[in-house]
């Protein structure tokens, strides 16, 4: 067990609220230990020293030399054209709410 | 039907020479749906008159004498996360209850377009998240070796119906293990396509830099003729490659002899289950046998895959499923006097445990304060793991392993600890975040009748060779 917990209860509350999610006190408690769980077996990545190590966050990155990455013929970008997108008469039919034009949603703003 | 019959290119030639009709093989494969899969639970939904409609189609052009396409009449099946305009898309989650998308993802539109026959959608864990298919809103899927097992996950429909005889193919998504793990468990052959292979569009998407589409089959070949069909560039996936598809079938008789195979030792280290090393090491020395030159090597990072994995997966998760908020599809909790109350509640009545607990993890280890120590942390780990492995294919053409740790384990046994169904994906995880390709291929049975995988990994885009020794497997 570690010394201190890494999740107290005010954190895992905090980030529920960003996450948009309720949680009840049970389910607070269970994902504080779980969370808990799981990043003390995280902390391993403690060990390896990353300082000279370049962040991946996409596979392309790898699979091409960066100098080559950098040409603009082996950019992976397409060119910024518009094209069709889907209909809207059967994007809304998916919608909860709608008025066929607009999503509708409960009031945003207290008056 | 014979055996040949029942696979891909037996089916589609038994149809053009008029031997039988794709009527009649979909209704030999629906007729197994209705009788196995009460047990199996692998079909979240199924559609006999559209499977039957395309099945006519394939009866028409062979009735004028046309040529077939590849999969002509051969009856599929397709993971729940993947988007088949106006059919259910629940991806096993109560929050998609009910939503028939607008859209067919790329993959599946592919499969139609080369005369594949759609039997259904098929069963998984909530949002591809689980290694055991427990996590799926709709109940557990079955393992056909073994009903008091799980078919492994997350795409345990995909492979137990390929298992069970329900499907001749299946797609199903990879982002840590969820196509090869449950082909191991289920004993059938399960593709991992390099990333940027297979067009993600479509795809309900869990962690965009992770996540792949492939196929499951009974066969190298069948699986290599799927990839064929669904791979290649496309404009609405901005990651899909450009390189062209070979075709895959292509050099599957060649053999192993004067291939270099590695061996990696860090996978076959404590926690590996006895029978499972006995049976994996089995096959490499039949692969030596047939000619291959074996050869040790070493992934030194990889005691760290697991960490790094779920730190960026479950990153990426918490933000692709923040578009789950009851406003343009899906679930909506009544009722909600304002717009945060109706966020909250529809999140809280739609999402399962573990769903919520990737979200909160993914959403900590982004916040303020923690990015740099978890989320760039293991950004850095993903590299030296792709490194290894970088450094290894200069050594060798391709790498074995076992797929999983054990044989399927018992529905239950670990659903109450996370971080022991995590380690489940503990020989997958690194190929996801590496993006290279991968295959798990049937290798033999423990004592007790339970399949066992081979997973063999190849270099990106280099699915041939990974195929090439799996056909070579799978002959043994």
């Amino acid at each position: 067990m570690p010394e201190t917990e890494r999740v107290s209860p005010t954190d895992i509350r905090r980030v529920a609220e960003l996450a948009n999610l309720e949680l009840t006190t049970e389910e607070e408690s269970r994902m504080r230990r779980d969370l808990n769980a799981i990043l003390d077996y995280v902390a391993q990545l403690g060990e390896l020293d990353t300082a000279q190590v370049e962040p991946m966050a996409q596979v392309s990155e790898v699979l091409v030399a960066p100098e080559e990455a950098a040409s603009e013929k082996l950019s992976v970008l397409r060119d910024d054209v518009p094209r069709p997108c889907l209909d809207r008469e059967r994007v809304m039919a998916a919608a909860p709410e709608t008025d066929g034009v607009f999503f509708k949603v409960p009031k945003v703003i207290e008056r | 039907m014979t055996a040949a019959a029942g696979s891909v290119e037996g089916i589609r030639s038994a149809i053009a020479k008029g031997e039988t009709t794709a009527a009649a093989v979909t209704e030999i494969y629906q007729a197994r749906i209705a009788g196995e899969d009460p047990r199996i639970h692998a079909f979240l939904s199924v559609d006999r008159e559209y499977a039957l409609a395309q099945a006519a189609r394939i009866d028409d052009m062979a009735a004028k004498g046309e040529s077939l396409p590849k999969l002509a009449g051969v009856p599929f099946g397709i993971k729940d996360v993947l988007t088949l305009e106006g059919f259910a898309a629940t991806a096993g989650s109560k929050i998609l209850e009910g939503y028939r998308p607008p859209y067919t993802a790329t993959a599946v539109r592919k499969l139609a377009d080369a005369g594949a026959v759609f039997l259904g959608k098929l069963n998984c864990d909530e949002f591809a998240m689980g290694s055991s298919n427990e996590n799926s809103a709709y109940g557990p899927v079955h393992n056909p070796h073994d009903l008091e097992r799980v078919p492994g996950g997350s795409s345990g429909g995909s492979a137990a119906a390929v298992a069970a005889g329900m499907a001749v193919a299946t797609l199903g998504t990879d982002t840590g293990g969820s196509i090869r793990q449950p082909a191991s468990f289920c004993g059938v052959v399960g593709v991992l396509p390099t990333y940027g292979r297979v067009s993600r569009y479509g795809l309900i998407a869990f962690a965009s830099s992770l996540d792949r589409i492939g196929p499951f089959a009974a066969t190298i070949r069948d699986a290599a003729t799927v990839l064929g069909v669904i791979a290649g560039h496309d404009v609405m996936d901005a990651t899909s490659s450009p390189l062209p598809v070979p075709d895959y079938t292509a050099d599957l008789d060649r053999g192993v002899k004067g291939m270099k195979l590695g061996v990696p030792a860090e996978y076959f280290a404590e926690g590996l289950d006895q029978e499972v090393r006995a049976a994996i090491e089995a096959g490499i020395e039949r692969l030596r046998a047939a000619g291959a030159e074996i050869r040790p090597i070493s992934l030194p990072h990889t005691r760290y895959a697991i960490p790094t994995y779920y730190v960026i997966a479950t990153a990426e998760a918490s933000s692709n499923l923040a578009r789950f908020d009851g406003v343009r599809y899906g679930l909506r909790a009544p009722q909600s006097d304002t717009l945060a109350g109706m966020y909250r509640r529809t999140r809280d009545l739609g999402f399962g445990a573990e769903v919520k607990r990737r979200i909160l993890l993914g959403t900590y280890v982004l916040s303020h304060g923690y990015y740099d120590a978890y989320y760039r942390k293991a950004q850095q780990v993903r590299r030296l793991l792709t490194e290894d492995f970088l450094g290894a294919f200069r050594e060798v053409d391709a790498i074995l392993t076992p797929t999983a740790p054990t044989p399927a384990f018992k529905i239950g046994e670990k659903s109450d600890d996370p971080v022991a169904m995590y380690l489940a994906d503990i020989y997958t995880v690194t190929a996801s975040l590496a993006g290279i390709c991968g295959v798990s291929v049937p290798c033999g049975k423990s004592r007790g009748g339970l399949p066992i995988g081979m997973q063999i990994l190849g270099r990106h885009f280099d699915e041939a060779a990974i195929f090439r020794v799996g056909q070579a497997v799978e002959s043994l």
